[in-house]
């Protein structure tokens, strides 16, 4: 499942893009170095082809509902995972773009849930490990089906930590995570039986693909110490904007944390400590809580105009506010529509 | 139809909106990712309970709309069929808040409530911006774009050789879908066991197809490297269309415009 | 001018898969000949033509194009002077305009900016497709995706043109069109194809393969007149031909 932008705030969005980012741009440089060119165009049409094939539903046995590939175990067995993991991000790019599936600013968090995950950890701990140097139908059916079920699973947390680390969905954290990872282990079960098919009509047809594509194996042996020291930089990176953006931005986590914890001095610098205190506190106490302190809200509700307006969470809704809502969404109309005109009168007078 | 022909046709409406030639087409493509990403992470970035400061935020999409001359009902139709997961996860918030956050004359609005409503504003300004973007720039500027913003060469080359390909393989599997579905007319999508072996197949001709190209490239004397020839200058309006919207929407974040006029419009009359 | 000529001796080309796909292939061809190479499938068309554009390099026998024997070190010399358009356009255009295609090989060959320019306008208008410049190439029709095609390779000015069914899933008047610019040009062309008009109207010399081997080599009216060897080839007499025996 894709996050989508109205789910994340800018916080865990952007720390998202920086991971994501520091990750594409690792495994731009192995590929660059390790690569031969002829998979400068497999890289395009393999990732045409995911995104095509992604299209097609398929009807999963006896229950009589339709499922789609995602597609990451796939391209990592066939190409590697660095490689994979471009061809993800580039399929989940165009996809925010044009079918706003996620949208921009979710873009990171999903090319990190849906390649991250599954390229990284799920295919070098689990698919390389089972696989090893003698590979049968039996070793590629278990490996190619046990990642791709662990690297959704996976994926699905990160989304699950994601919108609530952003704190928009008053969704309570385990049951959220619950309902997450078994609508998941669903999904991830039909996902690693089409990945297996796929793989081992590959397998039949032309073993030496699967045996190490197309040339070196070496893009598909994988040295996570890197990967690891990235995710450590990024992990303090994060924690540094998280706790920045939380100093700037009352509305985001330091105010949750606030409101949760009802330590109202929290200081921003403490920022990883903050969101490991936030997260140990959302789970064991989210249930019982009301978000919002009721008191303060329905006492005052227009107390907006004196504080700065972003602190001020409930300084618009009012009567004013809508009346003022509505007489802006005219204006916007309005607007739209006078520059059709300009838009044809240019054109008129251009030709 | 089924859903990749719908897609299908989606996209390709997409690029030929970007084909056309208006002055929002003219602007240069890495302001108008700059912009929308400004747009996306200052829509993210209101308080989750924020409902009537969101509006005028809703001028930029219709800025573009006019002056892009884009079809509001493509938009329209993307907004509601991404909707369904936004509204799994939104849903729940008017249940599990329900401590009232104000009054709407007499009518007490729930928190839950708002920041229910807020998402789905948000949403619809965030899905609008995007799809406006790939409306009125075409997939080969948003690759200049990215390569101005400094995205790896090789991310760009695959963007680019991707979205061409696209075209190329969704054909190639209609074509199949259409053939199964004469032999197969009753099922609900491709049996599980066909599909294998379906995809399979275009898989091993997609391959093949990689391997050509990359010939026809080695004939034309590729030697590892993607070249490609561009210059798009940033001119004045670029600059202009930069600053002012930024302005713009940080004073929107900044200050509640609508609760203001509406003020101001309560106040004159009563 | 001995530089520009075409030479295979004992040809013999086995893919990995073990097929035998050339058996012995001898042949010479000299500057600015036009010649058709005729077959039924899998007669071994495409996969001679790949030799002389130097993708293949032979398992026996020795080809040399100009002045160097095609071979591991010279397949970038060769590749230079040679120019393949491939069967289907849709290999061949992969960038994402028209002019990027086209430009694709000069800016490979380290051209400056107004050369690559000027050569792409240049390789446009021969094929009359200088009013596509900034399409993606998905968006043309099969007519004009070919006289791209042809313009890539046209813009980096080779010796000798190679061509794989150009005529193939073209409307008529796309073929036509086709056909007129083929023997406008003055380079060596080398054409595999099921269209026997159009081997009649462009090239004057034809060679016939079956089974990876040269079954005949003669002028192109000749061969097409020839009854028995077209049967035995399973080709078919050009439509023009019928009944007009010469
Ligand atoms: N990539 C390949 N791998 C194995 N065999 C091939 C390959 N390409 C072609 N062949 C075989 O080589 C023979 C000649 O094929 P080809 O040169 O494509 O013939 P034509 O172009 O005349 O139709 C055929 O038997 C074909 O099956
Ligand atoms: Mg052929």
């Amino acid at each position: 499942m894709h996050m989508a932008d109205a789910l994340i705030s800018p916080a865990v969005g952007s720390a998202m893009w920086v991971v994501t980012a520091g990750l594409i741009s690792y495994s731009a440089k192995k590929v660059k170095k390790e690569i031969d060119d002829k998979k400068i165009p497999l890289m395009g049409v393999m990732g045409a082809f995911i995104f095509a094939v992604q299209m097609i539903n398929f009807s999963i046995p006896a229950t009589g509902s339709s499922g789609h590939l995602g597609g990451a175990m796939i391209l990592a067995i066939l190409l590697g995972p660095y490689t994979a993991f471009l061809t993800m991000a580039s399929i989940l790019t165009i996809q925010a773009l044009f079918f706003a599936d996620g949208g921009l600013l979710a873009l990171g968090c999903n090319i990190f849930n849906l390649g991250f995950f599954p390229c990284f950890i799920a295919y070098p701990l689990l698919y390389k490990k089972i696989v090893g140097d003698q590979i049968t139908k039996q070793r590629i059916a278990i490996g190619a089906s046990l990642a791709a079920v662990i690297g959704l699973q996976l994926g699905a947390f990160g989304v699950v930590v994601e919108t609530f680390l952003s704190g928009i969905s008053e969704l309570p954290f385990t049951t959220f995570l619950i309902v997450m990872q078994s609508i998941h282990l669903a999904i991830g079960l039909v996902e690693g039986l089409v990945t297996t098919a796929v793989i081992l009509f590959i397998f039949k047809e032309r073993a030496e693909i699967i045996q190490g594509f197309p040339s070196g194996k070496t893009l598909g042996n994988l040295s996570l110490k890197p990967i690891l020291t990235i995710m450590l930089v990024v992990a303090l990176v994060t924690g540094g904007m998280l706790s920045w953006f939380a100093s700037g931005d009352p509305d985001g986590l330091e105010w949750s944390v606030t409101k949760v914890t009802g330590l109202e001095e929290l200081e921003a610098p403490e920022g990883i400590y903050g969101v490991l205190a936030d997260l140990q506190n959302k789970v064991a106490i989210f249930p019982d809580y009301n978000f919002r302190d009721t008191n303060q809200a329905a006492g005052e509700p227009s107390s907006g105009q004196e504080a700065p307006a972003w602190a001020a969470v409930d300084s618009g809704l009012s009567t004013a506010g809508v009346v003022g809502s509505i007489l802006t969404l005219v204006v916007a109309g309005g607007i739209g529509k006078l520059l059709q005109i300009v838009h044809r009168r240019h054109k008129k007078f251009a030709h | 139809m089924n859903k990749i022909e719908h897609r299908w046709l989606e996209l390709r409406h997409f690029d030929e909106l970007a084909a056309q030639d208006s002055l929002i087409h003219q602007l240069h493509p890495g302001v108008k990712v700059v912009t929308t990403l400004l747009f996306i992470v200052m829509v993210a970035s209101f308080s989750k309970y924020e409902l009537v400061g969101l509006f005028p935020m809703f001028i930029y999409p219709a800025f573009l709309i006019g002056l892009g001359n884009i079809p509001v009902a493509i938009l329209l139709k993307r907004v509601l069929l991404t909707l369904p997961f936004v509204l799994f996860i939104g849903i729940f918030n008017p249940f599990l808040d329900q401590a009232t956050y104000a009054y709407i004359g007499s009518f007490a609005v729930s928190g839950g409530l708002i920041s229910f409503i807020s998402i789905l504003l948000r949403f619809t300004l965030s899905v609008s911006a995007t799809l406006l973007l790939v409306a009125t720039t075409s997939m080969d500027a948003i690759g200049l774009a990215l390569s101005k913003l400094r995205v790896p060469r090789i991310i760009v080359i695959q963007i680019l050789f991707m979205y061409r390909y696209i075209y190329v393989l969704i054909e190639e599997v209609m074509k199949t879908i259409r053939a199964h579905s004469l032999r197969a007319p009753y099922r609900n999508g491709v049996g599980f066991k066909v599909w294998g072996s379906l995809v399979g197949l275009l898989l091993l001709r997609t391959l093949d197809r990689a391997q050509r190209i990359y010939q026809a490239m080695m004939c034309r004397g590729f030697d590892g490297q993607v070249r490609i020839m561009r210059s798009w200058k940033i001119r004045t309006g670029d600059i202009a269309f930069l600053v002012v919207w930024t302005v713009f929407f940080v004073l929107v974040r900044l200050v509640n415009i609508p609760h203001w006029l509406g003020r101001m419009l309560l106040g004159g009359f009563s | 001018m001995s530089h520009h000529i075409i030479e295979l001796k004992d040809v013999e080309y086995v893919y990995p898969d073990q097929t035998a796909a050339l058996n012995g292939i001898s042949c010479r061809i000299l500057h600015g000949e036009a010649v058709a190479l005729v077959g039924a499938n899998g007669a071994g068309k495409s996969t001679l033509l790949s030799h002389l554009a130097g993708i293949f390099v032979p398992s026996k026998g020795t080809i040399r194009v100009g002045d160097y024997p095609v071979n591991k070190q010279t397949l970038p010399h060769v590749r230079r002077s040679v120019g393949m358009v491939f069967q289907n356009a849709d290999d061949q255009l992969f960038m994402p305009t028209v002019f990027d295609d086209v430009a694709f090989g000069p800016l490979n060959l380290g051209l400056p900016p107004e050369e690559v320019e000027k050569r792409v306008m240049e390789a446009l208008e021969i094929v009359g497709a200088a009013s596509l410049i900034h399409r993606p190439p998905y968006k043309l029709s099969g007519g004009q995706k070919r006289a791209v095609s042809i313009a890539t390779v046209l813009s980096m000015l080779p010796d000798v043109l190679i061509m794989d069914e150009p005529s193939a899933g073209l409307d008529p008047l796309a073929r036509r069109k086709l056909i007129n610019l083929l023997k406008s040009f003055k380079h060596t062309r080398i054409i595999a194809t099921h269209d026997l008009d159009l081997a009649l109207d462009v090239c004057e010399r034809t060679i016939v393969l079956a089974e990876g081997k040269i079954l005949a080599d003669g002028p192109t009216v000749q061969i097409f007149n020839d009854e028995s060897l077209l049967a035995k080839s399973s080709l078919e007499k050009p439509l023009r031909m019928q009944g007009f025996p010469t």
